[in-house]
């Protein structure tokens, strides 16, 4: 067994050999433009770009003309949710996502939040400007949008309902168990909701949201719905038609595939349109400029075959896994809790909370092990994951998590150092724990002042 | 992150772990932080009649720094008397653990958890001397 250990198949994958040798060849002898029309060079790097998009197709039971290929599923979610948002402003400008989704969805949908918030601060400063025959800055208009009362202003309130080219969002809770509340999600919906965008299986506690009856309602309502599905595809089935959705983001290097690489699911039946966020040569139908990445492509074409061919064994295999890490580590610690459904989960995620040790200071003492804390202590803020948070884990339990990523190159040997290694370091930190002696001795730390800073 | 020499060689070898005696009058007793914010610092200071630290513990709930801070300032207060004790400051303890700044923080709970024992020793032995 060799050290260290990669435990973090979440963050990243490492790259199959087999994928590696299918690329080989486009970064050497095969480098053609895929959009050279002219040349032996460019046919050979378009048919290798078209054999990758049926193999990315094939593992999601899509079309390849249903596939767009992106620099990873970050622009793929940009694409999706300002491609609605920007297409459909005449019919509506709502958004509803959940709390517990990527950074590249939340912070898209922010972002809208602010270019709508800015719009209407515009219209408010023209609006003024007229009722009041003199410039108005931005700094009072506050002030003055009361003083006027514009918010009972009809010529300002039919502006405002104009496209603005943001988009109202709503932020869904998640249950304890990580989930969706389908009847909360029904009620979010308003007739201005253009856009659900659920992800099918979250990256810090592997939780994954039934797609399928989120699909079947939105499709019933009329409403787009966009899947983050990076951390579940190549994992476990997924397939577009079964899970209605019209838009799923995909990433390569979360399969085994290169980094840099990754696609978008636009449907052709019925047609969802997007507008594209990059413009130029008019590549992959209008709906993504830019040179493709051939060798890269080639090889998420690769590992997407590979995880379609080897899906079934591996998920058996990571689950059994997990499940060894899990009852390895249970049955030995006490005040262990597993975040998010177990039932519902990916089979190679565990993420779970050391009641008493800091994250941190765990993965310190396990730095032979690659995981990652649930803890923010390692960056600027101190705010633990917002993650955990939205499912309602205490804030210090949320403090004392770990979460382990197996995939397919670990093996039982190296779970089961693993188990040995958070026995005995866990102990080891507790024995240092003033909290765990308090617990211990019976106080109810609820109970204690303690000192903020 | 990446932590200094120092930073590592405390926490692996962290220095006074243990509790002493609360109940002892002469113990202070200091616990600072929270579980929410993620680290909790108890120090216990063992404090002669004549203001010298004999003995110096601690528990440390936190980040690998929260645990090297504590265990340095229990390595540095040994020995000292209690005037000389209140006169470490964070900046100390975060300069010669070479702390980066997100961790300026722990070295912070260090000096607090210092003058929070110190405090307790002090209210232990003003009720003593009410009480005789």
């Amino acid at each position: 067994m060799k050290l260290p250990i990669y435990m973090d198949n979440h963050a990243t994958t490492p790259l199959d050999p087999r994928v590696l040798e299918a690329m080989l060849p486009y970064l050497q002898e095969d480098f053609g433009n895929a959009a050279s029309r002219n040349h032996a060079f460019g046919w050979k790097a378009e048919a290798a770009v078209e054999q990758a998009r049926k193999q990315v197709a094939a593992l999601i039971g899509a079309s390849d003309k249903e596939i767009v290929f992106t620099s990873g599923a970050t622009e793929s979610d940009n694409l999706a949710i300002k491609g609605v948002v920007e297409f459909y402003k005449d019919k509506g400008d709502h958004i509803i996502t959940l709390k517990t989704e990527h950074k590249a969805v939340l912070d898209t949908c922010k972002r809208l939040e602010r270019v709508r918030q800015e719009r209407l601060d515009e219209l408010r400063q023209m609006r003024l400007s007229q009722l009041t025959g003199t410039p108005v800055s931005r700094d009072n208009l506050a002030e003055l949008s009361i003083k006027h009362d514009l918010d009972n202003d009809p010529v300002y309130r039919q502006w405002a309902e104009l496209p603005t080219g943001g988009a109202r969002v709503t932020y869904l809770d998640v249950e304890k168990d990580g989930r969706i509340d389908l009847k909360k999600l029904e009620a979010a919906m308003t007739d201005k909701t253009i856009l659900v965008s659920i992800m099918f299986a979250n990256n810090e506690i592997g939780t994954v949201q039934p797609v399928a009856e989120i699909g079947k309602l939105c499709r019933q309502k009329g409403i787009l719905f966009h899947c983050d599905a990076v951390q579940g595809i190549g994992k476990v089935p997924f397939h577009v038609e079964e899970m209605n959705v019209d838009l799923a983001s995909i990433s390569a290097h979360k399969m085994y595939g290169p980094k840099g690489v990754g696609a978008l699911y636009v449907r052709r039946k019925p047609r969802v349109r997007i507008a594209p966020i990059i413009d130029g040569g008019g590549h992959e139908r209008g709906m993504r400029s830019g040179t493709l990445n051939v060798s890269a492509i080639v090889g998420f074409g690769k590992a997407a075959e590979i995880a379609r061919q080897e899906m079934a064994d591996e998920s058996a295999r990571l689950f059994r896994l997990r499940e060894r890490l899990r009852k390895g580590i249970m049955d030995q610690l006490d005040m262990v809790t597993v975040n998010g459904s177990l039932e519902h989960r990916l089979p190679g995620s565990l993420n779970i909370s050391f009641a008493y040790v800091e994250g941190e200071a765990l993965m310190m003492a396990i730095k032979d092990v690659a995981v990652s804390s649930g803890s923010a202590c390692t960056s600027a803020s101190l705010e633990p994951s917002y993650v955990l948070r939205a499912c309602g884990v205490d804030e210090e339990l949320a403090h004392s998590s770990i979460r382990f990523g197996l995939g397919r190159f670990n093996t039982e040997e190296e779970v089961d150092y693993v188990i040995k290694l958070m026995v005995d370091k866990v102990n080891r930190l507790r024995e240092m724990s003033p909290l765990y002696e308090m617990a211990k001795e019976g106080i109810d730390l609820k109970s204690i002042e303690w000192t903020a800073h | 992150m990446a932590y200094s020499d120092k930073v590592i060689e405390h926490y692996e070898n962290p220095r006074n772990v243990g509790t002493l005696d609360k109940a002892d009058p002469n113990v202070g007793t200091g616990l600072v932080g929270a579980p929410a914010c993620g680290d909790v610092m108890r120090l216990q200071l063992k404090i002669s009649d004549d203001g010298i630290i004999e003995d110096a513990k601690f528990k440390t709930f936190g980040c690998g720094s929260a645990i090297a801070s504590s265990s340095l300032v229990t390595e540095w207060v040994k020995g000292k008397t209690v005037d000389q004790a209140m006169t470490i400051s964070n900046k100390d303890v975060a300069r010669e653990l070479a702390l980066p700044p997100v961790k300026i923080h722990c070295s912070v709970l260090a000096e607090d958890a210092i003058k929070a024992a110190i405090e307790d020793f002090k209210k232990k032995r003003e009720a003593r001397q009410q009480k005789a």
